[in-house]
């Protein structure tokens, strides 16, 4: 995993938002992840077109963190996620 | 006293139906006829009152589910609704076209089950001649129409050897995840144990062989492994506790918190023909008897796990001590823990031959002898 890498959604996977629960979900074979609101920031960058390194300045810009801070964070919950099949990296 | 958080996933059990006839099947021993199942507009209309409650994943099961001819208009609504659909099938039924259907209606994902890697085990386990080439033609055809796959295994004393080989099939096959399940007895499991309880040495095996490919193949793919409770010190949270995720819906329209639960006696399990789903998960005698904690008795009151575990199943607490408010007996910690022990003990050097699903009943196996 680089800065290069482009993570998207696994064939099968969803990433929505629930209105009953008011709250985002990823929806996967058999798996339901109820992502925390870092983790929905991240997610909502995710369009198998960014890379990593977008989504990490993207991210530092809004949040103004640290950059090394923040691909720490991302490249942690993106394999995940990843391990978890729900991303391909 | 404060509405249920919603539930998360529906089992819409929609026949009874099924050309297959394993003896570890999960529908009851009673099973419903095609003439009492619930037509098209009910199950639509269900569908629409679950999207409203909160439910986020549909799982259209059987029997089989592809038996019904309204399949496709079901994955429409569901998906009109943004719930996540899977179709849990044999494949025996499929064919491009249906699946191709499918993929337009917007059907998230199929797991596709085998009984075994052998050919002439699979189709004496699932009774059905002919059924493992259709089934490896049909993990085809869901790969070609783009569909994401699960492979399933249901494993035990008779096939466990091959697990390492189930593994491979769902490389092979082109899977992104596998489904490693022990039967659970009850209902036709509990009625074959003695044909298909492993040994405790083969179970270890078994848990070994899957946590090494877990490690070995992370990120390739994905093994959710489902134990026995034989063997085991504390219970499984069966469904995740009483009516805390789940709806189970039978193909008579019965609201049930688990697919087991008919099997459970003074219970007036809610119908969908007359009652919203909502009535049901908030309010219905049957969603809150064994919902939280405050029905438990000890050891669970006061243990730690009670919230972990939820007290195990109350299906296999009745089917095990004719009581389904009793500690699950699969805990280390239930007065009633050695019928477990017993039940293995009890468990021969040979397998007993099956008893197959059926239709009316269950008749002793004949088709398939056991040579010994």
């Amino acid at each position: 995993m680089s800065d290069a890498t482009v993570p998207a959604f696994a064939r099968g996977v969803r990433f929505r938002f629930d209105e009953v629960r008011k709250a985002w979900v990823v929806l996967a074979p058999e798996r339901l992840f109820l992502p925390d609101e870092p983790a929905v920031e991240i997610l909502k960058l995710v369009d198998g077109q960014r890379s990593m390194g977008a989504i990490i300045d993207d991210l530092a810009a809004r949040f103004a963190a640290p950059r090394d801070l923040i691909a720490t964070d991302v490249a942690a919950m993106l394999r995940d996620l990843a391990d978890k099949g729900a991303l391909t990296l | 006293m404060t509405a249920p958080a919603a539930p998360l996933g529906l089992l819409a059990e929609l026949t009874h139906r099924c050309p297959l006839q394993c003896p570890y099947c999960s529908n009851p021993l009673e099973l419903e006829r095609a003439g009492n199942e619930l037509d098209t507009e009910t199950w639509l209309r269900v569908f629409d009152e679950a999207a409203a409650l909160g439910v986020l994943q549909v799982h259209f099961s059987g029997g089989e589910p592809t038996a019904r001819k309204d399949l496709p208009a079901l994955a429409e609504r569901v998906a009109s609704h943004g719930m996540y659909s899977n179709l849990i099938t044999s494949g025996v039924l499929l064919d491009r076209r249906m699946l191709d259907t499918l993929q337009t209606a917007g059907l998230d994902h199929i797991q596709l089950s085998f009984q075994d890697i052998e050919t002439e085990s699979a189709e004496r386990i699932g009774g059905l001649p002919g059924a493992q080439a259709r089934k490896l033609e049909a993990a085809r055809m869901i790969k070609e129409a783009g569909f994401p796959l699960t492979l399933n295994f249901v494993v035990h004393r008779q096939n466990l050897e091959r697990l390492p080989g189930m593994i491979e099939m769902g490389l092979e096959l082109g899977a992104g995840r596998i489904e490693i399940a022990h039967v659970q007895y009850y209902g036709w499991g509990l009625v074959n144990r003695d044909a298909l309880l492993p040994s405790r040495d083969q179970l270890i095996a078994a848990t070994e062989v899957v946590e090494a490919a877990r490690i070995r193949l992370k990120g390739r793919l994905v093994i959710d492994y489902v134990v026995p409770d034989y063997y085991a010190a504390r219970p499984k949270s069966c469904m995740g506790g009483w009516g805390r995720r789940f709806i189970n819906i039978t193909p008579v329209g019965k609201a049930l918190p688990c697919h087991a639960a008919e099997s459970l006696p003074g219970f007036d399990f809610p119908s969908v023909r007359e009652t919203a789903l909502a009535e049901i998960w908030n309010h219905s005698d049957a969603f809150e008897r064994y919902r939280g904690t405050d029905w438990m008795p000890e050891p669970c009151q006061s243990c730690e796990r009670r919230e972990i575990d939820w007290g195990g199943c109350r299906c296999q607490a009745f089917a095990l001590t004719g009581d389904a408010g009793r500690t699950d007996p699969a805990c280390a910690l239930s007065p009633d823990h050695d019928v477990m022990a017993a039940a293995v003990a009890a468990r021969g050097d040979l397998p007993t031959e099956f008893v197959y699903r059926r239709i009316g009943g269950a008749p002793v196996g004949e088709a398939w002898r056991h040579e010994s």
